[in-house]
């Protein structure tokens, strides 16, 4: 009997289906959760969500946030999610880019407005190390379904 | 009756007003086209953090869990969290929060303070003489949550430090482009209550077993629970924002609408005096000529006689 996972962002629902085991992020470390596990609420850290479905696996990048799972389902609250696969790359590149160079000048005397760039940076960093290590191939044409890591 | 001169300025005035509210009504209704987007967009988030919370309510020793969760014995002094709009014109939508508020709280058995959001409702707040401690105002036209999560904190920090002991919420809950309806919703202490309806079914199936909590118990309620509180804000000031601009854009219809009725019942008098002023020429010179050709008559009646 497969688990449903569910994951929303602040602004959408970004997953919604079946799945054998969802790995998921924990700011403990990373676990794995099969059908009727017990109820389990943890916080998450910035990381990757691992969907396995019938051989297939759906990846997420999470940019922390929490989830709860109850025997029968998995409930991902991120404060940032987005599939692998629509990940836009130039985006990321551009955020990063962005962020590295505002940390360049020098940090900035305000804590909070050193936090956000931070943050800026470990979130562009991993949806480009992200999209590098689970992205499907693609083409021009669309994408090609094997998997190449 | 006015002068022609004046009707037809009065005409030409009304025409512009019915333009101007006219393109008012068409921008309200862009905007609260996004606006009910974004209500829909965060409502999965907001619905999954209810369902989670309401688990977590659900715990063993639930009164103890969370301070945030913790009803007080006495409650000495009331937070209440107005949000209104930064600008008027909307028809009554201002108002009625504010109407709505003084209703509930006017005769309230506790002081209450005030945390007004938009400026119209601060203004009025004020003017009745509330002590509001805290305003914001100005909101971007799609806040984000990060734009507005500091109005949850600062309900937070002051339930927490003591300073009140309830925490509500006065908002206009989006129901159709012709309907809002202001509401009231306790924020804190957080009651599973009013959410209930909504996650019934769901409940039914997941009774209450004891979490295991990764990290430890207290730390991951204090992440959590917080920024559900300020979820609601957020929902609740998007909920108000998307009924702010359907009730301008209906006022705006409305004055379109009776700025059009005025014109042609103007343009009628216009013309009945037009007519009028027509009618009186033709006699005039109506009678003019009678009187020309009579004195003629006489005349040549006179001349005749003479000759």
């Amino acid at each position: 009997m497969p688990i449903r996972c569910e994951i929303v962002s602040q602004d959408r629902s970004v997953y919604s289906g079946n799945a054998d085991m969802v790995l998921l992020p924990g700011t403990e470390g990373e676990m794995g959760i099969l059908p009727n596990h017990a109820p389990l609420l943890t916080t998450l850290q910035f990381g990757v969500i691992e969907v396995r479905y019938q051989g297939r696996e759906e990846y997420f990048t999470v940019a922390g946030g929490i989830a709860e799972v109850q025997p029968d389902i998995v409930t991902v609250l991120a404060d940032a999610a987005e599939n692998v696969e629509e990940i836009d790359i130039s985006r990321a590149e551009a955020a990063r880019k962005s962020a590295e160079e505002l940390l360049a000048k020098g940090p900035p005397a305000d804590t909070d407005a050193y936090l956000k760039i931070e943050a800026a940076l470990r979130k562009s960093n991993l949806r480009l190390d992200a999209v590098k290590r689970f992205r499907r191939v693609t083409t021009k044409h669309g994408r090609i379904s094997e998997e190449t890591k | 009756m006015s002068s022609a001169r004046e009707m037809r300025l009065r005409i030409r005035s009304v025409k512009n007003i019915s333009q101007v509210t006219r393109a008012l009504e068409a921008v309200s209704a862009s905007k609260v086209r996004k606006s009910m987007a974004a209500v829909s967009a965060t409502r999965a988030y907001a619905t999954k953090a209810w369902q989670v919370l309401t688990h977590i309510s659900q715990q063993p020793g639930r009164s103890n869990l969370h301070p945030l969760l913790t009803r007080r014995l006495h409650v000495e002094r009331t937070l209440v969290v107005a949000v209104s709009g930064d600008r008027g014109l909307a028809g009554a939508y201002n108002t009625n929060v504010i109407r709505y508020t003084a209703q509930k709280f006017n005769n309230y058995a506790t002081p209450v303070r005030y945390i007004a959001v938009g400026r119209k409702g601060r203004d009025m707040l004020i003017r009745r003489r509330k002590e509001v401690i805290a305003e914001f105002s100005n909101l971007p036209a799609a806040p984000s949550f990060a734009d507005v999560s500091a109005i949850g904190r600062m309900a937070v920090d002051e339930f927490l430090k003591g300073a009140v002991d309830e925490v509500y919420l006065v908002y206009t809950d989006f129901i159709t482009m012709a309907r809002q309806e202001t509401v009231v919703k306790k924020l804190l202490p957080l009651e599973m209550d009013s959410g209930a309806e909504r996650v019934e079914t769901y409940e039914q199936k997941h009774l209450a077993a004891a979490y295991i909590y990764e990290p430890a118990e207290a730390e991951i309620l204090d992440e959590i629970i917080p920024r559900f509180t300020a979820l609601q804000v957020y929902q609740a000031i998007l909920e108000s924002l998307a009924s702010e601009h359907a009730a301008r854009m209906v006022a705006m219809r409305n004055a379109t609408d009776n700025a059009i009725s005025l014109v042609a019942s103007l343009q009628l008098d216009y013309n009945k005096a037009r007519q009028q002023a027509i009618t009186n020429d033709l006699l005039d010179i109506a009678g003019g000529a009678e009187a020309l050709t009579r004195a003629l008559a006489q005349n040549y009646r006179i001349g005749g006689e003479n000759g």
